[in-house]
């Protein structure tokens, strides 16, 4: 299964990841050796077998309602590259 | 005996009769630090002030009999002296867990300068038992990898042999273990990741069943398959250490509300009559003749002590690796979305939008097999390719548990070689991502399973470590932890040491 140059483009997209022109033909071929081997799973036939997603057999777990103590404003911000007013400074998202 | 080569249980009988301090013993294995970890550079960081403090006080305690007059509100030492069941232990972090104030870098740059504000609960429960904290231990990035060589600051090295890798990711935690650089440490198994540098360094690891140990706080690589796990010069300290840090908690809803039994306890029961499967899957190419000697050798040992040995298969042992490598960067692509320069870590400055942001943010933050991963993951779970990869593992998925399911109707464990080889050779594998990737072929397929597997020394290949693979099922710590004691204290491999020699820096 070879990936083209704009496929692995679109993943990066997708994963809003940078490349340079050379990681992307170098995921290109190791993707595509990768996904190579990935194939040996289709000698299985699945058709009937029901997904693992999570090994544990619990659905939802529920706790009380409750406040608990949690971390202060200032604690929360404490790594923030960029803080301002008490809230995360983010570049403008619309123009 | 110099103070750094003592277990974690033989200095707590010798702090109990007071025949040495806690203060004693963190000096000697720091100055082990200073001695050798140029050499080993396990660390990334270390925190002597903090450790000696945390000494002290438990010097301080262990004086007085009892908790109460010592109180610093987050770091406060609570009950009486048998509640304090570490108390004095200078132990490793691996650096992907949350300790409070110290930085926290998952071996990447792009977390970089991160300081948790609050502690994992593993170092929660770990600080109630009294531990003293050396320190962050070096890992590949995210733990992502299999030698320590994808961290983003440097490699550590193989005490055994300072030109190998000590296994990884847990490289770190399992290589100052191994040097005497801690007594103890706590390492993270995504797949394999304890178990394989325990391996290759010569020392215990246990990989915990799924949910036996919370992972609040800890970085989030695959969130289906992480789980913390301990490492220790002998079984007998994983088992101690693993006490302490096992248990339900509220904040992971992934964390299983079972009692924990008692460990240390159920270690001296013997093996006679104990069923041993051995898988012929485990047995394949790619093995190493010395490792597969030493392996056979372990087994007919577990013979002698009275084991039932019977071969076996776990039939889709070879599709653990691909089923593997698209279920575990599926999760990652998704765990790692959170790097995105706004509210911690890295961030590139002077971006003309957001989106040109996180792109030069993840650009530049991670390092090659971390963007690796998330590209893999991103595909397999991306429009048009996730039934055909993405689902398509996790229903193999099913198939490998249904192996071991099988295998534990007739077997109460079953065992093989850790890893195929020794260590390798630092650089010998950074070129071939599969061929790295191979290293962890026996340590997949029980990880996808979610049930508990260790790694104990059963004797050396061209003069470096070869571990033992006894796997469990889901919850049987107690019964592969016994097989390990039984085994263990009949090799005796625990006997040698790695020589590295002592630099005495002015």
């Amino acid at each position: 299964m070879a990936l083209t140059h704009e496929q692995v483009e679109h993943i990066a997209d997708l994963a809003k990841l940078g490349l340079t022109e050379e990681e992307i033909e170098r995921f290109r071929e190791q993707l595509s050796a990768i996904l190579d081997y990935a194939a040996m799973l289709n000698r299985l036939d699945t058709a009937a077998i029901p997904p693992t997603a999570s090994v544990l057999p619990l659905r939802n777990v529920m706790r009380m309602d409750e406040a608990r103590p949690a971390l202060s404003q200032a604690d929360a911000l404490a790594n923030a590259p960029s803080a301002e007013g008490g809230y995360f400074q983010v570049k403008a998202v619309l123009e | 005996m110099k103070l750094h080569e003592l277990t974690i249980h033989e200095s707590l009988d010798l702090l109990g009769r007071r025949q040495i301090s806690a203060v004693e013993l963190t000096e000697a294995v720091l100055d082990r630090i200073v001695a050798v970890d140029n050499q080993v550079k396990a660390y990334l960081s270390v925190t002597p002030e903090s450790a000696l403090e945390d000494a002290r006080k438990a010097d301080e305690i262990r004086a007085v009999g009892a908790v109460g007059a010592i109180d610093r509100s987050s770091r406060s030492f609570v009950g009486a002296i048998h509640e304090l069941p570490l108390l004095g232990i200078p132990v490793a972090i691996k650096d992907v867990i949350c300790l409070a104030g110290v930085p926290t870098t998952c071996g990447s740059k792009i977390l970089e300068p991160f300081v948790p504000p609050y502690d994992a609960t593993v170092i929660t429960r770990l600080r109630k038992a009294g531990v003293v904290f050396l320190g962050k231990t070096n890992t590949d990035e995210f733990a992502m990898g299999s030698s320590t060589e994808n961290s983003a600051f440097f490699t550590t090295h193989n005490p055994w042999d300072l030109a190998r890798v000590p296994g990884g990711s847990s490289g770190g935690s399992a290589a100052a273990v191994a040097a005497g650089e801690a007594l103890g440490a706590l390492g993270t198994d995504t797949g394999g990741s304890v178990r394989q540098p325990a391996s290759l360094c010569g020392v215990v690891g246990i990989r915990p069943t799924y949910g036996r140990v919370s992972r609040y706080g800890l970085v989030a690589f695959a969130s289906s398959l992480d789980q913390i796990g301990t490492l220790g010069k002998d079984v007998t300290d994983c088992a101690l250490l693993l006490q302490v840090i096992a248990g339900h908690d509220p904040c992971d809803s992934t964390s299983l509300d079972v009692p924990v039994p008692d460990y240390a306890r159920a270690l001296r029961a013997g093996i006679r009559g104990l069923r041993v499967g051995v898988p012929r899957e485990f047995f394949g190419a790619g093995v190493q003749p010395g490792v597969e000697a030493a392996v056979r050798q372990a087994i007919q040992t577990l013979v002698e002590l009275g084991a039932e040995i019977g071969e076996m298969s776990l039939p889709h042992t070879e599709y653990a690796l691909p089923t593997y490598y698209l279920i575990a960067p599926a999760e990652a692509s998704a765990n790692l979305a959170r790097y995105d320069g706004v509210r911690y870590g890295y961030s590139v400055p002077d971006s003309p939008d957001i989106w040109e942001s996180y792109r030069r943010t993840r650009q530049q933050g991670f390092g090659p097999e971390v963007k690796r991963r998330i590209m893999l993951g991103t595909y397999a779970l991306s429009a048009g390719y996730y039934d055909a990869y993405y689902l398509k593992a996790q229903r193999v998925r099913t198939l490998i548990r249904q192996d071991f399911d099988q295998a534990f109707r007739r077997f109460d464990v079953v065992v093989g070689p850790t890893s195929p080889t020794v260590a390798f050779r630092i650089g010998e594998k950074v070129s071939d991502p599969l061929q790295m990737y191979l290293a962890d072929v026996f340590t997949l397929a029980q990880s996808l399973a979610g049930i508990c597997s260790l790694s104990v020394p059963c004797g050396f290949s061209e003069g470096l470590p070869v571990g033992l693979q006894i796997s469990g099922p889901v919850l049987g710590e107690e019964t592969v932890l016994r097989v390990a004691y039984a085994y263990e204290q009949a090799a005796e491999w625990y006997r040698q040491k790695p020589s590295v020699k002592e630099e005495h820096l002015q």
